[in-house]
This record gives C-alpha cells, structure tokens and sequence, in this order.
C-alpha cells in the first residue's frame, strides 16, 4: 500500500491513460487544476472580448464594429468574467488544490460530486458560450439581465440565463462540499481555531455560495418562464415589478462579490506570514472577519438599486450597512500590514502579487466607500467610475490574488519552480498596465462618462486612450506570465519552496495521491514561526 | 484504502442540500408575498377559482406519505426487509395519486384555456394573471421535486430489496427521506398560500 501512496497524483495509476484519466478523476488536486484550465481558456476569451472593447472606444465615434455588437460584446464579457472565472475562481481551484491538504484530509467529504460540480460547471459555460453563435445574436443585456428589458430583447437571452444557473447549481455542490470537508474531514487536533486562514475564508465562502446562489438560482428560472410564458412577475404590463427583479437578483449578486473575494483575502492572508516568516497578527480577528463579512454581506444589496426608486428608509439603511461591511475588510488590510512589521519579509512573486492585491484592493474598496453613501452615488451611478471601481476589486483583488496565490502554490503543483525574474517582470507589466487601464475611468466617471457606452464626447478621449495604452501593457503582463509559467524548464520544487508552515509544505512536491501516508497530528496553532 | 465512510457527514451535506431548496422557494414565496399585498383582492378572488377539496386530498396523500417513508427507515433500521419495501411503495403510491389528481386539475384548466401565454390569462386582471401565473409556477416546481424525488424513491426501493440498504447502511435513504419531507414540507406551505386563503 505504501507504494501506491507515495506516487504523485500527476502520474496516472487508475485503469485510463492520458485525458481520460483525467476526465475521471476524483482526485481534488486533479479536479483543482481542471478548473484552472477551463478557467485560464474563459479568462483569455473575456480579456480579448474586453481589449475589443478598448480598441472600438479609442477614439469617439464608430471605429470597427457597431453599436450592438458592443452591447453584445460588454454583456460577453460580464457572463465569462463574473459567472464562469471569478465566482468559481480561487475556490474551485485552490479550494480544491489546496483546502484539503491544508487542513490534513485525504480527499474533500464527496469526491464524486466535486467532479460531477466540475461538469456542471464546464456545461453551465458551453451553454452559456453559446449564446454567442446560436439564437438571435449574442444578448445585450449586460450580465445583470435586467428585467423587463431582458425578458423583452430579442437576442439569445435564455441560453445565457440558463447557463449561468448551471452553473449556480456547480457553486452551490462546491460549497456545499467544502462546508462538510471542513466540518468532518479536519486532521486529528484541528480545531476550528488551529485552522489556517484560508480554509477559514473558504468556509465563510461556502455558506455564501449555499446560502445566496439559490435566489438568483430562482430569479433566472422566473425570467426564462417570463420570456417563455408571459407569467408577468417583473413585466408591468402584466402587473409585474421590475425592481422586484432587481431586488432578487443583488439578494445573490452582492454577495457573489463575497464569494469573490474572500477567497482572495484568505489566500493573501497565507502568503503574508510565509513571506515575512511572521506569525499572522490577529489570528482570531480575520477568521472572524471572514464570517462577518459573509453574514453583512448578505444584508447590503440595495445599495446597488440608489437610483431605482427605493423609499428613502430603504436607501440610508443600506447605505449604513454598507459602510458597516467595509469594516471587517478594513480589520484585514490592518492586520495583513502588521504582520509584515518587523518581519524578514523577502520579495519573491507571490509576495509582490499579495502587495499588489492590498494596493489595489484598497483603491477599490475605499472608492467603495463613496458609493456606497447616498449622495456621491446619485452622481458617479452608471459611469465609469463604477467600472473602475469594481475592477479594481473583481481584477485588481481576485485577479491579482489568484495570480499570487498561483505563483505561490505553483511548486507544490507541478513539482517544479518557474523564473522569478521573469515573474518580476510580468508582474511590472500587469500592475503599470492594470493602473494605466482603470485608473483614469475614475475620472472621466466623475466628468460624467456614462459606463456600457459605445460612444462618448470628445472631453473623454485622452482618459480612454490611456485606458487602451493600459490595457495593451495588461494584455503583455498576461502573456508574459503564462508563458513564464507554461514553460516546463524550471527547477524541481522542494517540498518547502518559501518555508511555510501550513501543512501543504510538510508533503512532497507534487503531492501523493491521498495527500498524506498517515494522517498528521495537529498539537498548536498554524503560522508559528518563532 | 479502506473505502471512506461518513454517515453524519453525509447528513449534513444534504441538510446543506435541503437549505438550498428551501431558499429556491424562498425567492417566490417572496415574490408571492409582494404580489399579495400589490393585489390582495385580486389574489382572494381568484383563489376561489381552485378546488380546496383535490388540495385537499392531495394533502393528506402526501402527509401520508412522508409517515411511510419514516416508517420505512425504521423497518430498515430493524431489519424487515419486506415492511420497508411496502412502505416505500405506499409512499410512491401517494406520490402516484397527488400527480393524477394534478394531471386532472392542471388540465382542467388548460381546457378552459387558463394557463400562462395564453390569450385568455393575458386579458385577465393583472392580479389574476400574477396569482396564476404563481400557481402554475409554485406547484410545476413542486411537482417536479415530487417526480425527482419518486425517481430516488425508486431507486432506494431496489437497493433495499437487493440488500444494498440494511441495518448496517441506510444512510441513503434517511437522506432519500429527508428530501420527501422536504417535498411535503414545500406542500404544506403551498396548499394553504394557493388553495385556503380565499
């Protein structure tokens, strides 16, 4: 038995060779990566379809595609980032990869439906993808869907509402698996509180999943029966309410902005202690933040809907709620940062990534801030500088966070290293490309640039040509890190590249099949470096 | 490797499960409430137009049912094979008896032309097309829960009858269990909300 244990899980022990070996797997590392290529093809598909949009907007006025094949493309882009990268995202990936070794299980508490949430999710995208090539053209109803428009529009909505509950249904199994692994699969000695931080943030993360995604779950089966039967729900004409749509669809999607980023958090908060060789500041305090933030978050919806006719009560509850929320992610900045003092911290990538990730996930959240109050909202609603500020948090925070916990976690998955100074380098290009891109939709927001656009006055146009220069230099960091990581030459990885102390660095790089021989006892807390 | 088994953990996974399903109906029992107040006359009205005698029938066909289902896992739990057999097949008889009576009710009206797109409920009151429109909608949810969980019935039926469910392992169908009294419990709510409040 022992020999069968020691092989990596790369290599292929069960009866199928090669893809199909793959494709059946139950492994949690396998169904890990799985998701990180499905999502690296989703994720180039959405930056081209976004470049498309940096190149029409150039100059004002029509330059190589119309009106409508914009709103196609911006409502593309919308489905492929949110629904098929970014909410499955750090969880499904390093969830998988990672959560189960790191709190010293064998396997998740349900192999098989992690696999079976794998297919959901790759048949949630197809259907989704197919909107694009099947039906009346592509939906251009932005990827919020909102009703009576998108129960009204003659493009292909349903393909796109159907897949995207798919794959709510894929999130909702992921969720729920990892709320039981936590619960029943922790190592001997593991108390809740001896657990490291980012399983913590994925148990925050998958009651949000469970708990939220079946409200939007619902609300796109309403708006397919709308466009199908005329049942009138969100309809006025049949007597219908359109911000009851409204209402049903942020009851989930705020959230989502939770199952984002939290994640995100959980995987900066393990690469700080490993880089600064510091214990965590404020053990306690993130973990708890975490769950803070899933149960505020829940109640913060609203603060979405300022302008679409909500009693004022409405309007300044939410908005108290929503400062309320930004605390709890504040705790973590605060914490993050004090770990780092008077550590030995040393610069290798993951470490600039997760410093990237605070920077930028401060900009976004603290711009955040003066949309969630009511007044400066009524000004900057619906302009860019709600594009700007919601990438700074979904790319500049779950983005740039995935690349860091990518190149942290890298080793430990393919058992080899990659090129640092090239790592450096994309991660230059990536955050002078990433600032240059979305930092001046801030300001031609506040001048009153209008978001989803295809043209604009001419006042705009130094502002998008900078954001067009950014995101080319975004799109060379992206090439430059794949190819950096893509390249097979690099040197084989320790079982400890970057002396963590969580348990995934105590097994061989790559791992064994069922992760450990014998189940490790767990006797202190995690992150003790002194 | 010994094969990994978790009773409890399997438990709780479909508790999860059932939270998920609740909250799935959730999203238009709320919908019905902010349509109820909208149109609280309407709503009154054109409930009467349902037959609270099949509702009612179809109620007690189910409460029955989920009697029997807990009464099977006992019968597994002591190891008469046959009693759970018998009365899973009950349970799946109730289930049998709920969908002709729908299949009798939803197509009576259809035949009247009562059904959402139709050119007939378009006319109607925007309080009647919401209530019907809720209706078709709730208890076509609800009905395809009910066939869902029939199927899974179905299967623990034939795992028990082969021994693959015994006194030893029965957590599939404690948990094949739980999500019928989901199906009931979502009932419960639907009956009174639809069919009694007129």
């Amino acid at each position: 038995m022992a020999e069968t244990i020691a092989h990596s899980y790369l290599e292929n022990t069960g009866k199928y060779k090669g893809i199909l070996a793959w494709l059946t797997t139950t492994d949690h590392k396998r169904i890990g990566l799985m998701y990180m290529y499905a999502m690296m093809i989703f994720f180039i598909v959405g930056v081209l379809l976004g470049e498309l949009m940096r190149l029409e907007l150039f100059r004002p006025g029509q330059q190589f595609y119309n009106a409508q094949t914009y709103n196609g493309i911006f409502t593309i882009h919308g489905i492929i980032m949110i629904f098929t990268v970014v909410i499955p995202g750090l969880a499904a990936v390093f969830g998988n990869f990672s959560m189960p070794i790191m709190i010293g299980a064998h396997d998740v508490a349900f192999p098989r439906l992690n696999l079976f949430s794998w297919y959901l999710f790759i048949l949630g995208a197809a259907i989704a993808l197919s909107s694009q090539f099947l039906g009346n053209g592509p939906p251009d109803t932005g990827w919020t869907f909102y009703a009576p428009y998108s129960t009204q529009t003659h493009t292909n909505v349903v393909a796109a509402v159907f897949g995207a509950f798919v794959l709510g249904f894929s999130s909702i199994l992921t969720g729920l698996n990892f709320i039981v692994t936590i619960h029943r699969l922790r190592a001997p000695g593991m108390t809740f509180f001896r657990m490291p931080l980012f399983p913590w943030s994925l148990y925050a993360t998958a009651w949000i999943q469970v708990l939220a995604t079946p409200i939007v779950g619902i609300t796109l089966l309403m708006v397919i029966a709308e466009r199908w039967l005329r049942i009138g729900f969100f309809d006025p004409s049949l007597g219908g309410d359109p911000i009851l749509y409204q209402h049903l669809f942020w009851i989930y999607s705020h959230p989502a902005v939770y199952i984002m980023i939290l994640p995100a958090m959980g995987v900066i908060t393990e690469i700080i202690p490993t880089f600064a060789q510091r214990k965590v500041f404020g053990y306690k305090a993130i973990a708890l933040s975490s769950l803070a933030i899933a149960l505020v978050g829940y109640f913060v919806w609203a603060h979405h809907m300022y302008t679409s006719g909500m009693s004022i009560t409405a309007r300044w509850v939410f908005s108290l709620l929503t400062f309320l929320v930004a605390v709890p992610s504040a705790i973590k900045v605060f914490n993050w940062v004090t770990t780092m003092y008077k550590g030995s911290i040393s610069v290798k990538p993951p470490f600039l990534f997760a410093l990237g990730f605070i920077f930028l996930f401060m900009i976004g959240g603290l711009t955040g801030l003066s949309l969630g109050s009511l007044a400066t909202d009524i000004h900057v609603h619906d302009t860019a500088y709600v594009v700007a500020h919601f990438h700074y948090i979904i790319f500049g925070g779950v983005g740039f966070a995935f690349f860091a916990a990518l190149h942290y976690w890298y080793p430990k998955m393919y058992g080899r290293m990659y090129n640092f100074r090239r790592a450096n380098i994309a991660f230059g290009f990536l955050f002078v490309g990433f600032n240059l891109l979305y930092f001046p939709q801030f300001v031609i927001g506040i001048m009153g640039m209008p978001r989803r656009y295809f043209d604009y006055l001419p006042q705009f146009t130094l502002g998008q040509q900078i954001s067009g220069f950014g995101g080319l230099l975004l799109l060379i960091g992206i090439i430059l890190m794949i190819a950096n990581l893509a390249s097979k030459r690099g040197a084989k990885a320790p079982d400890n590249p970057w002396g963590g102390s969580t348990l995934e660095w105590t097994i061989p790089s790559p791992p064994p099949v069922e992760n450990f021989h014998e189940l490790p006892v767990i006797t202190g807390e995690p992150y003790n470096y002194e | 490797m010994e094969m990994h088994r978790d009773d409890l953990g399997a438990k709780l996974g479909m508790w999860i499960f059932i939270f998920t399903e609740i909250l799935l109906f959730g999203g238009l029992f709320l919908v019905y409430a902010v349509m109820r107040s909208h149109y609280s006359d309407e709503f009154h009205q054109a409930a009467h137009q349902l037959n609270a005698f099949i509702g009612t029938v179809n109620t007690v066909a189910l409460l029955l049912s989920s009697a029997t289902v807990a009464m099977s896992i006992t019968a597994v739990q002591k190891g008469e094979k046959r009693k759970a057999v018998l009365f899973i097949l009950i349970t799946l008889i109730c289930a049998g008896i709920f969908l002709f009576n729908k299949y009798f009710e939803w197509g009576h009206k259809f035949s009247i032309g009562l059904y959402p797109g139709s050119d007939m409920m378009v006319g109607l009151k925007h309080g009647y097309i919401l209530f019907f429109s809720l209706y078709f909608f709730m208890t076509g949810l609800h009905v395809f829960h009910l066939i869902v969980g029939s199927i899974i019935l179905t299967i623990i039926m034939v795992k028990i009858q082969t021994g693959s469910i015994n006194a030893e392992k029965y957590v599939l169908l404690e948990n094949g269990g739980l999500y019928w009294h989901l199906v009931d419990l979502i009932w419960i709510f639907l009956f009174p909300l639809l069919y009694l409040i007129t």
